[in-house]
């Protein structure tokens, strides 16, 4: 065990507790931030994002024959009505949950070392939520009906079914968005106003103008903007912990065995949090180092984000393990069954595989050294997407396929355009907004990063010094 | 009024205001809070992050957001719930498993929802509208090393508006807080 390792010998390297690295002043912050967008793109930026670019071209192919021949492609049948497109997209709403937690909830905690990812975290989760949202629209059968979902008085007289939990998820998917929309685009004004003063073109003048409202730093300004953003914290608070709430009452309400389970909201949050992070260190990790950041992206962020991971993983475990729980002592058939067909049966191996990643893996995170690593973290990182991918699949596909009549169980697999849709949206979609959004946007706040700085005169300063 | 008063006034162009640059934000503190207590009124302070002390040293009043984002927020509440209820119960009453027609905790989560949308929505549009915003144009703009202030240095303006105005004499009142300049805005 890694507890074992420090009792020998004191850990070689002290990380300073700071989340900016000393000797900064607003400018050099400025300069540093507004510098990648406006320096030219390095040569490793076009080879990625054309790599992702290709990722989506698949994803527009397999989207298009979708249309072109139906759901009928994919792996679905009855009994598994649900398959990888309702995995990716509670897999891809969890991991939408990290930069809204770090943005409001941290804040509302005053974590100051949130302020150095915050803006790329709600960013990741907003790229998050759009490939999200893509899968139960492409579900549909007749995607292009998918307005059917929004209550509008309409020639037919229809109306949604407000107490089904799929209109439930179109509320809470569609507010969620919204708000880390605005709440993105909010916090980034003063920086768009920053970019505005320090465009070289008129055109990205002229952009950047337009984008920043005209935002000139009025202390009057400050004043409302402070409280508009503090507020929005405060309603983001409930609103992020109650979306996958209402994902999982997508399983809850319904009496399938193993989805039936009082204990599947706060397994869900924890589950969304802990592959939230996980996703801000797959893609923090490698882009601190492609731009130099390791002054506002310090070793206290990678110890704090590895010990919210593993705090939520450990949640995670005891999840998988109360649900075992559960199983026997509800002395249930059909739940005792599903339990056992879920650790030993066709699909034992996903399961195995999960507790693997999500369970065991980030075990390592107790270490004191593996949270310095920044490698340790992207392989840990690396394992607990997977693993979280992995336990929605177990969710869906395996209680699915053997439910109460044995005559009606069928095994699922995922079809070559599952597969293309699915890698599609994580290598295309989603890269593909994220390489665009660190070329052209701030990816670090810089009116919140130069309050860190000494002499501010603002409340981080000193804890950012202490 | 003299002649020469006359011919001062005419020649000078019209002005937005004064503006001192400060490189600390403790001297544009100072420089405010001397300025309110010297009878200015209509002051404002440019910063590159928000600093409370420089509101305080303003002695704003109380932002309207909270009320604002509450009164919103609370239709939003009641707005979705009524949808519901208007929609499940009135105008298209339909039996699901034998529940109620006013299944109220069902309805729970749209109206929660629609509470959130509402008030974030209003929580920015508010402070949109509240700020003035959008404003492409602003005379502080015309001053070419207000770009600073989106960076790090620190603006105090009199405006020209304000009663105590006075062109040579403010510009000698904010001489003395040791700025590193005072410029004419122009309108």
């Amino acid at each position: 065990m890694a507890t074992l390792d420090l009792e020998g010998r004191q850990p070689v390297y002290v990380p300073p507790p700071v989340v900016l690295a000393p000797g900064h002043t607003p400018e050099t912050v400025t300069r540093k931030i507004s510098s990648i967008i406006i320096a030219k793109a390095p040569r490793w930026w076009y080879v990625a994002f054309g790599i992702s670019f290709c990722f989506l071209m698949m994803f527009l192919t397999a989207v298009t024959w979708l249309f072109v021949r139906g759901v009928g492609i994919w792996g679905i049948n009855i009994p598994a009505g649900w398959g990888f497109a309702i995995v990716n997209f509670v897999w891809w709403i969890g991991i939408g949950h990290a930069g809204t937690l770090i943005s409001a909830i941290l804040l509302l905690l005053r974590q100051d070392w949130r302020t150095s990812i915050n803006r790329f975290a709600e960013a990741m989760t907003l790229c998050a939520v759009a490939c999200a949202g893509l899968f139960p629209v492409l579900h549909l059968g007749r995607p292009w009906l998918a307005y059917w979902l929004i209550p509008y008085p309409n020639t037919m007289g229809l109306w949604p079914q407000f107490r089904s939990p799929l209109i439930w998820d179109v509320f809470a998917v569609s507010t969620y968005a919204t708000v880390s929309l605005i709440f993105w685009y909010v916090g980034m004004v003063p920086d768009l106003g920053t970019m505005r003063d320090r465009a070289p073109g008129k055109v990205s003048r002229i952009v950047f103008g337009v984008l920043s409202l005209g935002w000139r730093g009025s202390t009057r300004h400050w004043h409302n903007y402070e409280s508009a953003y503090l507020l929005l914290a405060g309603l983001a608070t409930p609103l992020v912990l109650s979306v996958h709430t209402v994902v999982s009452f997508d399983f809850a309400i319904g009496i399938v065995p193993g989805w039936h389970s009082t204990i599947f909201p706060p397994y869900f949050v924890a589950g969304a949090i802990f592959d939230g992070f996980a996703m801000v260190l797959t893609l923090v990790l490698p882009l601190r180092a492609a731009f130099g950041l390791h002054d506002f992206i310090t070793a206290r962020h990678l110890h704090a984000m590895g010990k919210v991971m593993l705090a939520t993983g450990l949640v995670v475990f005891y999840g998988y393990l109360i649900e075992i729980f559960f199983a026997w002592y509800s002395a249930n058939h059909d739940e005792w069954f599903m339990m056992k067909n879920r650790m030993t049966g066709p699909y034992w191996f996903v399961w195995a595989a999960l507790i693997l990643c999500n369970g065991l893996i980030p075990q390592l995170l107790w270490s004191w050294k593996v949270r310095s690593s920044p490698l340790a973290l992207f392989l840990i990182s690396m394992s607990i997407n997977i693993g979280m991918w992995l336990e929605r699949f177990v969710i869906v596909i395996v209680s699915l396929t053997r439910d109460f009549l044995p005559s009606s169980w069928a095994p699922y697999r995922g079809t070559i355009w599952d597969w293309m849709t699915y890698l599609g949206t994580v290598g295309g979609v989603f890269l593909c907004l994220m390489f665009l959004f660190v070329r052209f946007l701030p990816m670090i706040s810089m009116s919140e990063m130069r309050t860190l700085t000494p002499g501010s005169g603002s409340h981080g300063a000193q804890e950012a010094a202490s | 009024m003299t002649s020469a008063t006359i011919s001062s006034t005419s020649s000078a162009p019209r002005l937005y205001g004064l503006m001192a640059e400060f490189t600390t934000p403790d001297q544009l503190i100072e420089a405010a809070k001397t300025a309110r207590e010297a009878g200015y009124k209509r002051l404002d302070a440019y910063t590159p992050y928000p600093i409370e002390h420089v509101s305080e040293a303003l002695a704003l009043p109380r932002s309207k957001m909270p009320l604002i984002v509450l009164i919103c927020g609370l239709l939003g509440g009641a707005g979705g719930f009524l949808l519901c209820y208007w929609t499940q119960v009135m105008i298209y009453p339909w039996n699901i498993g034998g529940r109620p027609y006013n299944s109220w905790p069902a309805f729970i989560v749209p109206t929660f929802e629609c509470t959130i949308l509402a008030a974030a929505l209003s929580a920015v549009i508010g402070m949109i509208a509240i700020n003035g915003l959008p404003q492409p144009y602003h005379p502080v703009f015309n001053v070419p090393g207000f770009s600073r202030a989106s960076s790090d240095r620190f603006f105090l303006v009199v405006e020209a508006s304000d009663p105590k105005f006075d062109r040579h004499e403010t510009r000698r009142f904010l001489t003395k807080f040791n700025p590193n300049e005072v410029s004419d805005i122009e309108p």
